[in-house]
C-alpha cells in the first residue's frame, strides 16, 4: 500500500472545496497527486483503508445526481468514514425550511465533511459560513463543479502524462455548465490552451476575460487539440429557446469523427456526464475506447474525491 | 415656537443658486424669514435662539424620492417611526414612500389609511405613491383621480414595469390629460428572467443569471416614444448603465420633458463590489460595470439625471442569508443617502451644489411640492452637516429596523449634524 501518509507542509490550507477559482496551483498539484496513489488501491483487491475512521461525512445534494454521489459515497467509505447521504428534493426544503437551517441542523450533529450539491450558485459558500465542518462543492448551479475538473484533470494526467503545454477544447453548453467553468479555470491554471466552442446562444458574456479562445465553428476551435470536451445539452434548451432543434446543433456542435479529425491525430474524447447520444456526441465514438475516456473519467472520479475527502477532513 | 436664527453657516439651497456663509431666520411658525450674507444677528428679537454652525453646511431638508416603509404588511423590516429616525438621521426631512406593501396601496381607502398611520408614527413628511396598477400587476389602472386627490404624490408599481404597451399607452394618455406623475421602472421581463445581477463577466465568474442592460434601454425607449403621443409628466425611477443614458441625452436634446432618477448604489459601487456573492448588493436595477457608473455621475453632473435617490429597501436578515439567486433584492440607504453621496465631492467628480440639488429642488419640481428649497416662506425643513468629518459605516448603529446595507464598513465623509423639520430640531448627532 503506498498511499502518501501526509502532506502537512503546507499550513494554513482552506477548509473548504467552494471551488477552482480559490484553489492554489500547490493545492491542485497536492489533490491530483495524492489521488494517483488512490488509483492504484481503487484496482486492488482490498479497496478499503481507516483514515478517515471514526470521521461523519454528509452528502446534502438538493439536486438528483447519480455519478456524482455515488462517487462521493464510495470515496468515504473506501477511507472508513462513516457516510449518510441525503436528498433533499424531497425533503425539509419542502417545509420551508432554509439551507442556513438545514446547515445549523446538520451542523449539531458533529460531521467532519459536508458534500453539498445546490441548484443555486453559491450555496456551497453560504453553507460553508455557517458550519464548523469542511465543505466540499459538488456542483453549485451554473458556478462551479471543482471534483469534476478535478477527476477531468487526473484523466489526462494519466493518459497524456502532463495537462501543460496541452490544447484542450470544451464544446456544448458553456452558458449553463459548472463543469466547464471548473474546468476552465484548473486546465488555465495547470498551464493547458483553453478553446471554448458554442453557439452564440450558449456562451456567456464576457468568456474571453476568463482566458480562453472562443468559437462558433467547431471545426476551428478543434484545430490542434489534445482533448475534446464535450458538455451535456439538456433537452429543454434544444427546442427553439436556445437552439432551432437538436438535429441542427448535432449538424454544428456534435462531436462525429469526421469532426474529430480537425484536432490532432491522437486527440481524446471526454465527457462529464450524461451523455445524449446522437445529440452532442456520436455514439460509436462515445464507446471507442481508443479515443473515449469517458469510462476513465468515472473510475478516476472515485480517486479524486478520495483525496479531496482526506485533503479536507481536518 | 421661539424666532431662531442659525449663523456662521454656508449655506447651500441651489433653489435660489446660493452658496455662501451667511445666516438663516425661522419665525415663530417654523417658516423661513430671512436667509442669505446680509442677514445679521440684531434682525433677529432678543427672545430668540441662536444656533453657531461655525461654518458647517446648512441645506434645506433633502427630499428622498423612492424608500420603502414597511407598514402595512411588512411591520417587522421597517415602520414609520423607524423610518423617520433613519431618515433624519441623515438629514432627509420628505420621502416619497412606495406602495408594495401589504396591502398594496392600490385604492383610496388604503390611502386614508396610511395617511393617518403616517400623520400619527412618522416625524418626517410623507409624501405617498399608489401603484400604477392594481395589484401592481400591470394590467388594470388604478384610479388616479381619486387617489390624487386623497394625497397620493405620484404612481410607481416600485420594481414592477408595465410591460403591455398598449396598457402603457392608455395610462399615460390618461394621465396627461389630469397632470398625475407616473415613475416607470424600466426592465423588460422577457430579458431579465430569473435574472439577479449584471449581464457581464461576474455573471459568468459567479454563475448566476445576468439581465443585460438592454432590458432597460428598451423600456425606456419604448416608453419616450409614447410620451410623445402622450405627453404626460413622466419619470423614470432609476437607471443604471450608460445605454439608458444615452437615450435620455437624446431624447432631453429634442426638447422632451420627462425626468430621470438614479440610486446613490449605483452612483456609489459596481458589479465588483458583490465580490463573493454578497446579496446585500444584490440591487434592481443591478450593480453595473465601472464605465456604467462613471456615465452615470457624468449624467448627474450634466443634467440628464435629475435626482439622486436611496431606494431604501429594507429587508430582514432572513430574506438576505440565502442562496444569491433566492435572496431578497434591496438594501436600506436613507440614513447614508447625502454621506455617501458627498463621496463623489471628495472625489471631485461632482460639485457639492449639484448634489444638493439633486436631494432637495429637483425632486421637489419633479413632484411639485413645496419642499427642498430655503426661499423665504418655506417650511423650515433643514439639514446642517459637516462636509469634512469621517466615519465609518457599521450596520448595527444605523437607525433603520433592518440592517442590510450595502456599504457595510465603508469610511465616508461628510455627517449630518443636525436635522430641523417644520422649524424644530428633530435629530441631532
Amino acid at each position: 500500500m503506498a498511499v502518501k501518509k501526509n502532506n502537512t507542509a503546507i499550513k494554513n490550507s482552506p477548509k473548504h472545496l467552494l471551488g477552482i477559482q480559490s484553489l492554489s496551483i500547490i493545492e491542485a498539484k497536492e489533490i491530483l497527486d495524492e489521488a494517483k496513489e488512490f488509483i492504484k488501491l481503487n484496482r486492488s483487491k482490498s479497496k478499503k483503508l481507516d483514515i478517515l475512521r471514526g470521521k461523519t461525512q454528509i452528502n446534502l445534494f438538493f439536486e438528483p445526481s447519480t455519478r456524482t454521489q455515488s462517487s462521493f459515497d464510495l470515496a468515504g467509505k473506501r477511507l472508513g468514514a462513516d457516510v449518510m447521504s441525503m436528498n433533499m428534493d424531497n425533503s425539509a426544503l419542502k417545509k420551508g425550511e432554509t439551507l442556513i437551517d438545514t446547515a445549523m441542523t446538520l451542523n449539531a450533529m458533529h460531521p467532519d465533511l459536508i458534500v453539498i450539491r445546490h441548484q443555486d450558485s453559491g450555496a456551497p459558500n453560504l453553507l460553508s459560513q455557517k458550519v464548523n465542518c469542511a465543505v466540499i462543492n459538488a456542483g453549485d448551479g451554473r458556478r462551479e463543479h471543482p471534483t469534476q475538473a478535478l477527476l477531468d484533470a487526473l484523466t489526462i494526467i494519466n493518459r497524456k502524462g502532463k495537462i501543460e503545454g496541452l490544447k484542450i477544447a470544451i464544446c456544448g453548453d458553456i452558458l449553463h455548465s459548472r463543469v466547464a467553468r471548473s474546468n476552465i479555470y484548473l486546465m488555465n491554471m495547470l498551464g493547458a490552451e483553453v478553446n471554448v466552442i458554442a453557439p452564440k446562444t450558449l456562451m456567456p458574456k464576457s468568456i474571453n476575460r476568463m482566458g480562453v479562445n472562443s468559437f462558433t465553428d467547431m471545426k476551428k476551435g478543434l484545430e490542434g487539440c489534445d482533448i475534446v470536451m464535450m458538455l451535456r445539452l439538456q433537452n429543454e434548451r434544444m427546442q427553439g429557446s436556445f437552439l432551432p432543434s437538436k438535429r441542427e446543433y448535432y449538424e454544428f456542435y456534435g462531436l462525429t469523427p469526421e469532426k474529430l479529425k480537425f484536432a490532432k491525430k491522437d486527440a481524446l474524447i471526454m465527457h462529464p456526464g450524461p451523455m445524449n447520444r446522437g445529440v452532442e456526441i456520436d455514439t460509436k465514438l462515445a464507446d471507442d475506447i481508443n479515443v473515449s475516456l469517458i469510462k476513465e473519467q468515472v473510475e478516476l472520479g472515485v480517486a479524486v474525491r478520495m483525496a479531496c475527502l482526506k485533503k479536507y477532513c481536518k | 415656537m421661539k424666532e431662531k436664527i442659525f449663523i456662521n453657516a454656508r449655506i447651500i439651497d441651489p433653489s435660489q443658486n446660493m452658496d455662501e456663509i451667511g445666516s438663516l431666520i425661522l419665525n415663530d411658525k417654523g417658516k423661513v424669514k430671512a436667509i442669505g450674507k446680509n442677514v445679521k444677528k440684531t434682525d433677529v428679537g432678543s427672545g430668540s435662539e441662536l444656533i453657531d454652525l461655525k461654518g458647517n453646511v446648512l441645506t434645506p431638508g433633502l427630499v428622498d424620492m423612492k424608500a420603502f416603509v414597511g407598514e402595512p404588511g411588512y411591520e417587522y423590516k421597517e415602520n414609520f417611526r423607524t423610518l423617520s429616525h433613519a431618515a433624519l438621521a441623515g438629514g432627509v426631512t420628505s420621502i416619497v414612500t412606495m406602495p408594495n406593501t401589504k396591502p398594496i396601496i392600490d385604492n383610496v381607502s388604503m390611502v386614508d389609511f396610511i395617511i393617518r398611520r403616517g400623520r400619527d408614527k412618522a416625524n418626517v413628511n410623507l409624501f405617498p405613491c399608489a401603484s400604477i396598477t392594481q395589484q401592481c400587476e400591470g394590467k388594470l389602472m388604478t384610479e388616479f383621480g381619486l387617489l390624487s386627490g386623497r394625497g397620493i404624490i405620484g404612481f410607481s408599481d416600485v420594481n414592477k414595469t408595465i410591460q403591455n404597451t398598449e396598457l402603457m399607452a392608455r395610462i399615460m394618455n390618461y394621465a396627461s390629460d389630469i397632470g398625475v406623475l407616473i415613475m416607470q421602472h424600466a426592465e423588460d421581463y422577457e430579458l431579465s428572467k430569473n435574472a439577479c445581477i449584471n449581464d457581464g463577466e461576474i455573471a459568468t465568474r459567479l454563475g448566476l443569471q445576468g439581465v443585460s442592460a438592454l432590458a432597460e434601454k428598451i423600456i425606456i425607449e419604448r416608453d419616450l416614444s409614447l410620451l410623445s403621443e402622450y405627453p404626460c409628466r413622466y419619470h423614470i425611477n432609476q437607471i443604471s448603465s450608460k445605454q439608458s443614458l444615452d437615450v435620455i441625452k437624446k431624447n432631453k436634446i429634442n426638447g422632451k420633458q420627462f425626468s430621470a432618477g438614479v440610486s446613490i448604489n449605483n452612483l456609489a459601487l459596481n458589479e465588483n463590489d458583490i465580490g463573493d456573492f454578497k446579496t446585500f448588493l444584490k440591487l434592481s436595477p443591478p450593480l453595473r460595470l465601472e464605465e456604467d457608473r462613471l456615465a452615470l455621475v457624468q449624467g448627474v453632473k450634466d443634467g440628464l439625471i435629475d435626482v439622486i435617490v436611496s431606494d431604501h429597501l429594507p429587508e430582514d436578515e432572513e430574506s438576505k442569508r440565502l442562496p444569491f439567486a433566492q435572496a431578497a433584492t434591496g438594501a436600506i440607504g436613507v440614513e447614508t443617502l447625502l454621506p455617501l453621496s458627498l463621496e463623489m465631492y471628495h472625489n471631485e467628480s461632482l460639485p457639492l451644489n449639484k448634489i444638493i440639488e439633486t436631494l432637495t429642488i429637483n425632486p421637489a419640481k419633479i413632484l411639485k411640492i413645496k419642499k427642498g428649497s430655503l426661499a423665504k416662506g418655506s417650511d423650515g425643513d433643514i439639514c446642517v452637516f459637516d462636509l469634512e468629518a469621517p466615519w465609518k459605516v457599521n450596520a448595527e448603529n444605523l437607525k433603520s429596523k433592518s440592517k442590510n446595507t450595502a456599504i457595510e464598513g465603508r469610511n465616508l465623509q461628510g455627517k449630518v449634524l443636525m436635522t430641523y423639520l417644520n422649524g424644530e430640531l428633530v435629530y441631532s448627532v
